[in-house]
């Protein structure tokens, strides 16, 4: 997949209709609700005219028929209650409904997108997506749409039962009308800039106080705390102002409606009251225009409203989109590997993350079962990405590599991955007990074997010094494990399920080393017959296996065991030098 | 509430223009159904087209006065609320920022971020609609009974009740739906932190076949979140819905009651439609009121956090004054220190003592957790030694001034971090006084030249969020860079140099011994290779100095030396080779 290309607004549209197929007959059910609210909702001013017509002056009151209308209304106003609650409702089910099962959606194709997609993305980014997007596009797009759909209804049954009362009035109002769509439009747009350039001025903030707050203590070693504060008084001054434009903006919008409103309302008393002296209307026809005119401008504002909501929902539903429909790795089930030997083989593999910086090119090599394999060489050399095409988070552009013969394109991932065991260099546990990270690659181990894992790996002890052992609530980064004791944790996860091969990168590097000594033995069981691939900075691991691998810029420069590759006196013999002899 | 009054003082004049000018909006609004009542009852009874005319303009007026009042008062009110908000998030900020880091600690980082963003805007809104309802909103459903009782005291009765009615309900639903939304915040968070969990752990979950786990415990997540969401629109379902039949009920009600009095000839017929317009005043002014409520509640919650902040101690160190000059003998000598954490139990370090000559090396090294650190942070005075003293060229740590100190002790820290900005700016990090010079001198030393080079734009690059950019060991390089462009006397890094391969980081500690003004160096590290050429090695072992002197000697003598040393060189290796 390459960069977001910028999907047209009809397609996206498209494409949420096709997502709200599922729910065709709530909607329409809501619709239904929708125009008999409205319905209903405008009978009201009618009939409290009509009653006010009754009362014709003292004593001359015509109760029969101002039961009847009481009754009428009455009936209207329950029915106005009942639908509206009926619609609440749907529209709650699908609102949520909708975000849940896009949230789900995004979340699945999260864990099948390519790994690529993951590196290459910001992290907040898509949690923001998952998370907040689905709630604004679901939101945005049901109160949206429901605001348009009833506020267009409500104008034009207003405009029917206004005319259906005395066509001259409702002239006066529709002539009115251009001055609430004008004043509508014009505080929108405004407030629309407004709030662009408050978030702006508030993202910017944030990140800055956030970045200052988390590093304090580095910001505090270098007496940094003054030109922050300074930075921080800068932005925190700018944002004061266009939030001040902002809010003050957008709050005019309650009383320019007020406004307008009310010069409807005079429009609409004096024309009507003139009216009304020579007869041309009743005195109760005036209050149900009074009734409309006080609440004729709210829908022309919640649909200028409606505008923005829309866009953004749509916008959020795209950003949603792109990952949902995001395509997922392809998995090719032609072949399955069983038991395996581990015989591996890299033929003429070619790789690189973007094309125009080659980096790995022409590696051939021959593992053979059971062998060691050390991959030394200097950061940013090209050892990790070895792994990454080993367990196919990333495909080689050219070449293949086999396992016993067979490609590794050609069986599904699952298959490969289970047949390796991984412990990398940065620890990631899950939020969970410790007993769920270890029994995270294996959930049917028994008690026993976990606490035999934990024991081996030498992590036994510091858990069982945990305030709830092995059910202790960790958290991914409360600091309540230091670094070491999680690479402990993880190696404890990966001996529960051990695999017949084995990954290891720096599994070790945050271990102290008399504490590594002492895991040693279990790594040495660990690797006994396994097929391993070692990225480690430690000799003792290094020296012992069978083959050691110089790497740089992506090329395997030197290969060989410990010996050879001492006595060849190249890259890997000066390295060697630098690193763990004292020579000078 | 002492506490907000202090930063409202500053808006005086805003804070009490604003509700006023509301109120005065809200009396012109209250007087439209009168003129209403006597544009019927008095200029179509009589047929007086002059008087239905003036009275028109007189609504008119009021729309116009309405405006310009509640255009006013909304200024005031934006202004008093941005304004004093803007001043209180720069006063926390700039308390935040002068926080020890025992302080720091004790309240967390992510607390600390969360009052100076969401806190604050909670104020911020919560002042703003405070001025601009919390008169304008009673007077309204206030305003609209009196006026009630003016034109008819027996129909008051049913504006009470109706009142009363809302005012139950809205609370009712408020307050049960209250609880759930913030659950249901709380459970958004975690479906937030799920997905960046999974993010971050892909390799991790892909690897061990975890998918189907992730996806029904994520699942499971999201049903949780959609049954409270469901629990909650249950009930605030219900809220338009009543109210609206309540205040409709009531105007039927009045129409009733009302045409009882006009059969009596008690009220005119206009007098009714003003009673109807004033039922339907309400209704709206208490939805707002009710929201309202709920806004100043945690506007109130958030005062009452972000006023903890400011208020409590920030900085426990303590400061002395030695008159006494710096003198030149030792670089740094701890005597006798001992230092617990705060709130822990247990001492992390216990009797330091050693001393370190000017221009000297000294080499710290202990497994994990054996207080290595705890010691460097000391020497600048991060926090106050329990026992025992830290002198810095013969003077005690604490009667230095905070960035005389800085300027001294150069540190690289272990959890390193570079901020948002150019390579050159991370690497001047706000010190003026650092030339171009230095700053080349600096990234020569910390081996980062080919990190420079690599860069389209040199130091000019931009370094991203969380630097994602640079590589682990590229960013460690530019921190000591950046220590090092200061040029302190005191170097110290601390476990700075883990994600350096071995090559790089001898020539870095080369480079350093080579540096011009000869500063003294802490090194503290796990690999033994780091530390064995240093003048002096401290060997750590839960929280004390077990060995201290040079490599051979301790390599002779010091079990625990010898056992971190054979771990990472093999024996026969190292007799082959020397």
């Amino acid at each position: 997949m390459s960069t977001k290309n910028e999907i047209k607004q009809s397609q996206v549209i498209k494409r949420v209709l096709v997502e709200l197929k599922t729910y065709r007959l709530q909607i329409v059910l809501s619709l239904i609700c929708a125009v008999l609210t409205v319905i209903f909702t405008l009978l009201v001013p009618v009939l409290t005219g009509k009653a006010v017509d009754c009362m014709i002056g003292s004593g001359q009151i015509q109760w029969d028929g101002l039961y009847q209308i009481l009754e009428k209304m009455a009936l209207a106003i329950v029915g106005t209650c009942f639908f509206q609650w009926l619609m609440n409702r749907i529209n709650n089910y699908i609102t949520y409904d909708i975000t849940k099962n896009m949230r789900q959606k995004a979340f699945e194709k999260m864990l099948v997108m390519p790994i690529k997609n993951i590196d290459s993305h910001s992290h907040g980014d898509y949690m923001s997506r998952i998370a907040t997007d689905a709630d604004v596009f679901s939101d945005g797009l049901l109160m949206g749409f429901t605001q348009l759909f009833t506020g267009v209804l409500t104008i034009l049954g207003t405009i029917f039962f206004m005319v259906r009362v005395s066509l001259p009035i409702a002239l006066v109002v529709i002539a009115l009308t251009p001055v609430s769509l004008l004043v509508a439009k014009f505080v929108a747009s405004r407030t629309y800039a407004m709030f662009q350039l408050q978030a702006k001025h508030r993202g910017e903030q944030t990140a800055y106080a956030d970045e200052m707050i988390e590093n304090q203590s580095v910001v505090s070693a270098f007496s940094y705390n003054e030109k922050a504060k300074e930075e921080f008084d800068v932005l925190n001054d700018r944002l004061a102002d266009s939030s001040f434009k902002a809010t003050f903006y957008s709050s005019i919008t309650n009383p320019t409606t007020r406004f307008v409103n009310s010069l409807i309302y005079s429009g609409v008393g004096v024309a009507g009251a003139i009216l009304a002296i020579f007869g041309g209307i009743t005195v109760g026809g005036l209050t149900s225009f009074l009734g409309y005119a006080s609440q004729y401008a709210k829908p022309f504002n919640e649909i200028s409203g409606v505008v923005t909501e829309l866009q953004n929902a749509i916008a959020c539903a795209a950003r949603i989109f792109e990952i949902i429909d995001a395509p997922a790795v392809e998995e090719s089930r032609e072949n399955h590997l069983s038991d395996v030997e581990g015989k591996i083989v890299f033929e003429d593999v070619a790789f690189s993350y973007d094309p125009s910086k080659p980096l790995i090119e022409h590696l051939n090599l021959t593992v053979e079962p059971g062998q060691r394999i050390a991959i030394v060489g200097p950061t940013g050399s090209g050892k990790t990405t070895l792994i990454n095409l080993l367990m196919r988070f990333y495909d080689t552009t050219h070449g293949k590599i086999t396992i016993d013969g067979v490609d590794i394109r050609s069986i599904s991932r699952a298959n490969l991955r289970e047949k390796f065991g991984m412990v990398l260099q940065e620890t990631w546990l899950k939020e969970g007990t410790i007993r769920e990270n270890l029994l995270f690659a294996n959930p049917d181990a028994t008690e026993e074997e976990m606490v035999q894992a934990a024991r081996t790996s030498h992590a036994h002890e510091f858990i069982k010094r945990l305030p709830n052992g092995y059910d202790t609530y960790i958290k991914g980064d409360d600091g309540s494990l230091s670094q070491g004791e999680k690479q402990l944790l993880c190696i404890a996860r990966l001996m529960l399920a051990l695999p017949p091969m084995l990954i290891l990168d720096e599994a070790t590097s945050s271990i102290d080393t008399r504490t590594e000594m002492k895991i040693q033995e279990a790594f040495q069981t660990m690797m006994e017959g396994r097929t391993t691939f070692v990225v480690a900075h430690r000799l003792s691991t290094i020296r012992e296996a069978d083959v050691i691998l110089y790497m740089q810029d992506g090329k395997v420069l030197e290969q060989g065991n410990h010996q050879e590759l001492l006595e060849k006196n190249g890259y890997y013999a000066k390295l060697y030098r630098s690193q763990f002899v004292c020579g000078k | 509430m002492k506490f907000l009054g202090k930063y409202l003082k500053d808006y005086k004049k805003e804070s009490i223009f604003a509700p006023l000018f509301k109120m005065l909006e809200a009396i012109f609004e209250l007087l439209v159904p009168l003129v209403m009542a006597s544009i019927i009852d008095v200029g179509i009874a009589n047929r007086d087209r002059d008087y239905v005319i003036h009275m028109c303009l007189l609504l008119t007026l009021f729309a116009i006065l309405g405006l310009a009042f509640a255009i006013t008062a909304q200024y005031f009110a934006a202004k008093a609320a941005i304004y004093t908000a803007s001043k209180m998030r720069a006063d926390l900020f700039h308390r935040i920022m002068d926080m020890s880091a025992a302080s720091h600690g004790s309240v967390g980082t992510s607390a600390l971020t969360t009052r100076i963003t969401s806190d604050i805007n909670q104020i911020q809104s919560g002042i703003n609609m405070f001025l601009r309802l919390f008169l304008r909103s009673p007077f309204i459903v206030f305003g609209a009974m009196i006026m009630a009782l003016i034109v008819d005291v027996k129909s008051t009765l049913i504006f009470v009740i109706v009142i009363a009615l809302l005012g139950l309900v809205v609370y009712g639903i408020t307050k049960s739906t209250l609880p759930i939304f913030s659950r249901i915040q709380k459970k958004m968070e975690r479906v937030f932190l799920a997905v960046g969990e999974n993010l971050e752990g892909a390799r991790v979950i892909r690897a061990f076949g975890n998918q189907d786990q992730q996806k029904q415990a994520f699942g499971t997540q999201t049903e949780d979140l959609y049954a409270d969401q469901m629990r909650a629109g249950k009930v605030s379902a219900l809220l338009n819905p009543i109210t609206y039949v309540i205040v409709n009920l009531g105007v039927v009600a009045v129409i009733w009651f009302g045409s009882t009095q006009v059969d009596m000839g008690i009220l005119a017929k206009g007098q009714v439609v003003a009673l109807v317009n004033y039922m339907s005043q309400i209704l709206v002014e208490l939805i707002k009121l009710a929201n309202l409520i709920v806004v100043l509640m945690r506007a109130y919650a958030s005062v009452t956090r972000v006023e903890q902040i400011m208020e409590m101690p920030y900085d426990e160190r303590t400061y002395v004054t030695e008159t006494q000059k710096a003198s030149e003998a030792d670089a740094v000598s701890y005597e006798q220190v001992s230092f617990a954490y705060p709130q822990a139990g247990e001492m992390a370090i216990r009797d330091i003592d050693f001393k370190v000559p000017d221009h000297g090396t000294v080499g710290i090294i202990g497994g994990t957790g054996s207080g290595k650190s705890t010691v460097l942070h000391l020497l600048n005075h991060m926090y106050d030694a329990s026992k025992g003293k830290v002198l810095i060229y013969g003077k005690d740590v604490r009667s230095y001034k905070e960035n005389e100190l800085t300027k001294i002790v150069g540190l690289v820290p272990q959890r390193g971090v570079l901020f948002h900005g150019s390579i050159r700016d991370n690497i001047r990090f706000g010190r003026e006084d650092i030339t171009d010079d230095m700053i080349a001198t600096a990234v020569h030393a910390a081996q980062a030249d080919n990190v420079i080079e690599s860069k389209e734009h040199g130091l000019d690059e931009e370094i991203l969020q969380d630097a994602r950019n640079l590589s682990g060991g590229q960013r460690q390089r530019l921190m000591i860079a950046r220590a090092l462009a200061g040029q302190p006397k005191i170097l110290v890094l601390d476990d700075s140099a883990s994600a350096l391969d071995v090559a790089t980081d001898a020539a870095l500690r080369k480079a350093i011994r080579g540096l011009p003004w000869h500063p003294t160096t802490f090194i503290v590290s796990q690999r033994a290779s780091s530390v064995m050429e240093a003048d002096q090695i401290l060997v750590m072992e839960d929280g004390c100095i077990v060995g201290k002197g040079k490599h051979e000697d301790l390599l002779r003598d010091n079990a625990i030396y010898q056992e971190i040393y054979y771990s990472q060189f093999p024996k026969d290796e190292k007799e082959q080779n020397s």
